[in-house]
């Protein structure tokens, strides 16, 4: 039976000298890396073997890109603030900040939508081509991501809000960085490289 | 930063002698009790898959008889069969317990914590698990059949169900082989987090026992391959499902870019199998030697050489796969090299066992058993590397020995041994040694006279997946219907064997002679505890004063120093 | 070793044979057998007896790092000698192709083998092109160039006689080469899972001397290209 009640001791260790939440975390990065790593190694490949690939990408929005781009990484610098905060201890600061983050996410996933609605109206399907396909999966696992990331934000300032597990708001802050670094991927790839 | 904690969320309250049934072994959050779920979860699964060896193996000796047990054997029974019989045996026996059974069971009491660090994450990845079991069988009874495609999964075979003559069978078995990857990449947050963090006060790095080293690199070796797999796993699903054209050549898309993602993750993925196995039975024949094991660091590093060199090799699956041939030869040079860190690292075992005082109980056995049976899938694999000999062996039954000879001595040698090793600690009682000796040769020799007939067979011509070789005049000869005969009869008499296993697993249990806390004298941290280890491990968490294996030191009375004695 | 159960009829078949069976020799007889001969030595001779205190043997000092450092360096070397061979063999059979007196087209579907012979013109593409299914007609001798299909999914275009072996890619036409040198009629197998019918794809090579092989053109000749 652990003193800590309600968690093993075995969690509050840190032999490594690393709190075990951002190892974790890092943990979970470090796979999601290799995952789109493959993706987007894959793209590439395609994209080196077929030219036809650069008139399809000029079909993409390149505007609506960069707007979102923009969109997540003011989300990321309220994210960062939001460390901050916590940091200082001040949880209802922290959770403020926050809840900015989630916005900006929200933003991005709509303009998506609508970006989305119009490319496929003009006839641009996941099953047109390979192109589309990449272009379809990668954009959609990472916007997957990034809902992921704003639920999670949710529940992890409710409990800021009230001072409490306030590591977490490194550690979401932590994830959403990556998924802001993948998009800084996606963008030029998918927008920019006509 | 102060942390302080949102209110307890009663995990270990789920033991309280009031709790249900189900509470104490379905929901439990303990890692003893995750890791029964995924051993006998795992064990259930070798039978099931060692039944379908059985099946295609009779069809194999005996075409077109009426298997006992299963009827007739059509083409697509057999390619279903043996396409399951792989895939089950590795991504739900070998890593299942490999990994997660004795992972879970081992990191925590070997370290001295009294649980894993995130415990709900624990029990989280293995009802994910299960749920991939779940759809696994679902995908047998789907209309069309499980998948037949063999466990690569080549598309275009895979990806058009005009093809395969399976379209859903093949997306479920894709589900379910994504839902396992990612149970197990939940998994592995605990494994390493809780090797690296959660250590008793005192253990530095050099007094982590082996097993737990290994378990630990294979996690982190399995987390950096698999990605790529993952990724094209979607991909392949959406050429099922929604029409698109990744590997379809016709519509701009690359067949061989799968070949590239799989081998990828299916090469690391021997070894992250490997590791375990070699990690348990460094822990065995240590104790059994009563020695020091020969150099503890060179085996670290060779694993993780290992580790490092796997992820360079994969296209030698592929040599004759259509890759650019001056690819090839930079593949047989690295998948050479690699024969280097493993050979060191025999050399180390059988290093090991100088000097020493050997019991042969039955966890030595299968220990000793797994090393003699190791080395020849080992060497034989050079023959596959050499690129030029591999054009003819390519995906001959020679191919097939070879990798038997490497499976099962890790997953299923490997598994006795840890077993029959730590049956003792898991659950208090001791197995009778001598039926563990009867079950030991009897499998051990059975084994052998299945496979190394087969690695004639190959040489022979013998190809895979063929459920009937009277098509082939030159495949029909005497000797060749012979070989495979004693192989498949072989495999029958080694089934019978695991009966004695399984008869000597149930009556001990039950009845078994009450084991006291540290039966064989060993080291290790998990001896020092209760057996089995009451809930949270040890009334109090044991510090330690030095590493896993001193044996036999000069000028002590007794011949082993458990890592937490003062002195 | 293989040529005692599978004659090696095809030009570079021998040279396969030898670099399995070199390999044989310092794998297996040599590194194998030696590994467990001191395996199983050191189990028996090291057998508990009583009185007999196991050694602390740490196996950091160097010399005793050594007991395993300089076998590991004769792996090294070995390796060697494997990828020198291995890799000699390699490029004649797959990465130089000899210049060919004849091209065959050789394409694969579930499930069959069909084969587009270059006909009394020795020229592919020609009117007198003579198509043929489930077997392949060589002249002993002659040196072939392979082209390879696939009008579905992957298939293994494997001859075990000629110790060949080669994937046939959908999209893709893969080209190889071989030379008989013994004539004969022996199996053509598909080597890699192509569906159900996997196992109902086999095929026979023909490999006649000129004189039955001009005589089977001509009886296919006549009625151009063939069945
Ligand atoms: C855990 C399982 C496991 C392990 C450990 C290995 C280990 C090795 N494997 Fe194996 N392999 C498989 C599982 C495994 N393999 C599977 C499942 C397949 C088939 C997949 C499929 O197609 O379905 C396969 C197929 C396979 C192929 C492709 C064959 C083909 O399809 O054409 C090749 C080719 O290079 C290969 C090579 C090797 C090598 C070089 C090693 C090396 O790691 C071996 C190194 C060990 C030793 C060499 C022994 C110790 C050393 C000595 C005793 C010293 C003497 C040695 C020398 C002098 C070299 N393996
Ligand atoms: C871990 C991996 C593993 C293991 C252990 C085995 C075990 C066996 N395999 Fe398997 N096999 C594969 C992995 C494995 N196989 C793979 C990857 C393929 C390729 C598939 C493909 O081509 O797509 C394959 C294919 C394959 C073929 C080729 C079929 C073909 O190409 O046509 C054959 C043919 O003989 C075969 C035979 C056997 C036999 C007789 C056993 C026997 O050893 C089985 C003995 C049965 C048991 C051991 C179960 C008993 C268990 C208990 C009593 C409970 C206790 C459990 C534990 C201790 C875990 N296997
Ligand atoms: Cu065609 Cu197998
Ligand atoms: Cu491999």
């Amino acid at each position: 039976m652990s003193a800590a009640g309600s968690r093993p001791i075995a969690t509050g260790r840190s032999s490594a000298g690393m709190p075990t939440g951002r190892l974790a975390v890092w943990w979970i990065i470090a796979s999601e890396i290799v995952i789109f790593g493959g993706l987007l190694g894959s793209y590439v490949m395609h994209r080196l073997a077929h030219d036809a690939f650069a008139e399809q990408a000029a079909h993409t929005n390149t505007w609506i890109g960069a707007f979102n781009t923009f969109v997540l990484l003011t989300s990321s610098l309220s994210a960062v603030l939001a460390h901050k905060a916590s940091d200082a201890g001040d949880g209802k600061k922290a959770a403020r900040f926050l809840y900015y983050t989630m916005a900006g996410g929200l933003v991005f996933l709509i303009v998506k939508a609508f970006e989305w609605t119009s490319e496929i109206q003009a006839g641009f399907t996941i099953a047109s081509n390979t192109f589309w396909s990449f272009y379809y999966t990668a954009a959609g696992i990472h916007a997957a991501h990034v809902l992921a990331g704003v639920i999670i934000m949710g529940f992890v300032a409710q409990t800021a809000k009230k001072n409490l597990e306030l590591q977490r708001v490194e550690l979401i802050g932590l994830y959403w960085h990556f998924v802001d670094v993948v998009w800084i991927f996606l963008f030029p790839l998918l927008y920019i490289a006509k | 930063m102060v942390v302080k904690h949102a209110s307890p969320a009663h995990e270990h309250g789920d033991h309280h002698a009031t709790q249900s049934w189900v509470k104490t072994y379905l929901l439990s959050t303990d890692h003893k009790i995750i890791c029964f779920q995924y051993m006998f979860t795992g064990m259930a699964l070798a039978i099931l898959a060692g039944f379908f060896s059985y099946v295609f193996r009779m069809q194999m000796a005996f075409p077109g008889m009426n298997v006992p047990g299963w009827g007739l054997v059509t083409p697509s029974d057999y390619n279903m069969l043996v396409t399951n019989h792989g895939a089950i045996m590795i991504f739900w026996v070998a890593m299942p317990v490999l990994i997660a059974a004795f992972g879970n069971y081992l990191i925590p009491l070997m370290i001295g914590a009294d649980d894993m660090v995130f415990p709900k994450i624990n029990r989280l990845s293995y009802q994910i698990f299960l749920l991939s079991v779940v759809v696994l069988l679902a995908s047998f009874f789907v209309d069309g059949g499980g998948f037949g495609g063999a466990w690569t999964m080549y598309p275009p075979l895979m990806a058009k169900a005009e093809y395969s003559l399976t379209g859903t069978g093949s997306s479920v078995f894709l589900l379910a082989v994504a839902l396992e990857f990612v149970a197990f990449l939940l998994g592995g947050i605990n494994f390493v987090t809780t090797a690296m963090n959660a250590r008793a006060p005192g253990m530095k790095l050099y007094d982590i026992p082996i097993v737990v080293w290994m378990i630990v690199i294979a996690s982190i070796l399995f987390m950096a391959s698999v990605g790529p797999l993952i990724a094209g796993a979607i991909m392949m699903l959406f050429d099922q499902q929604l029409g698109t054209a990744f590997f379809d050549p016709n519509r701009g898309g690359d067949p061989i870019l799968w070949q590239h993602l799989f081998w990828f993750f299916g090469h690391p993925e021997v070894y992250v199998v490997l590791l375990p196995a070699v990690g348990i039975t460094a822990e065995i024949i240590t104790v059994f030697s009563r020695k020091k094991l020969f150099a503890y660091k060179t085996v670290l590093n060779t694993a993780i050489g290992t580790g490092i060199l796997s992820f360079t090799v994969w296209a030698h699956h592929q040599f004759v796969a259509g890759i650019d041939p001056r690819m090839a030869n930079i593949f047989t040079v690295t998948t050479l090299i690699i024969s280097i860190p493993i050979a060191e690292m025999m050399f180390v075992y059988v290093a090991t066992l100088y000097g020493g005082s050997i019991t042969l109980a039955t966890p030595m056995l299968w220990a000793l058993g797994f090393i003699a049976t190791f080395l020849i899938g080992g060497v034989t694999g050079i023959f596959l590397g050499a690129s030029g000999a591999d054009i003819y062996l390519h995906d001959t039954y020679f191919v097939l020995a070879h990798f038997h000879y490497t499976f099962f001595p890790i997953a299923i040698i490997g598994t006795y041994a840890g077993l029959t090793f730590w049956f003792p600690k898991m659950f208090g009682k001791e197995m009778n040694d001598t039926l563990g000796k009867v079950h030991f040769w009897g499998t051990f020799i059975a084994f052998n006279c299945i496979f190394i007939p087969l690695f004639f067979t190959g040489m022979l011509g013998d190809h895979r997946r063929i459920f009937d070789y009277t098509n082939f005049p030159e495949l029909t000869t005497p000797m060749l219907e012979n070989l495979r005969a004693f192989a498949t009869l072989s495999l029958v008499v080694m089934l019978g064997f695991q009966l004695v296993f399984v008869y000597n697993f149930v009556t001990s249990l039950l009845w078994g002679k009450q084991a006291d806390i540290n039966p064989w004298r060993a080291n290790t941290l998990e001896w020092t505890t209760a057996s089995p280890p009451p809930h949270g491990n040890w009334p109090e968490l044991p510090t330690v004063y030095r590493g896993p294996y001193e044996y036999s030191v000069p000028g002590r009375k007794d011949d082993f120093w458990p890592q937490d004695a003062k002195s | 070793m293989i040529e005692n159960w599978v004659p090696a009829l095809s030009s570079y078949a021998k040279d396969i044979d030898f670099l399995f069976d070199v390999i044989f020799w310092i794998v297996i007889a040599f590194w194998f057998v030696a590994v467990e001969a001191i395996f199983l030595w050191l189990i028996l001779r090291f057998k508990k007896r009583d009185g007999v205190p196991a050694q602390y043997i740490t196996g950091e000092l160097k010399s005793e790092k050594n007991w395993v450092h300089y076998p590991h360096l004769a792996v090294l070397a070995c390796d060697v000698v494997i990828l020198f061979l291995a890799i000699r063999v390699w490029y004649d059979v797959k990465q130089h192709v000899p210049p060919s007196d004849e091209t065959v087209r050789i394409v694969a579907q579930q499930w069959a083998w069909s084969f587009v012979h270059a006909g009394a013109d020795g020229r592919l593409d020609t009117p007198d092109d003579i198509k043929t299914v489930d077997d392949l007609h060589l002249q002993v001798g002659k040196t072939y160039t392979y082209k390879l299909e696939s009008r579905d999914v992957l298939h293994s275009f494997s001859i075990p006689v000629f110790r060949l072996k080669q994937d046939a890619i959908p999209g893709r036409v893969v080209t190889g080469w071989f030379k008989a040198i013994a004539t004969g009629e022996h199996d053509i197998q598909c080597a890699e899972i192509c569906g159900i019918g996997h196992a109902l794809m086999p095929a026979r090579v023909l490999i006649e001397t000129p004189e039955a092989h001009a005589a089977w053109i001509a009886s296919k000749g006549a009625s151009g290209a063939g069945e």
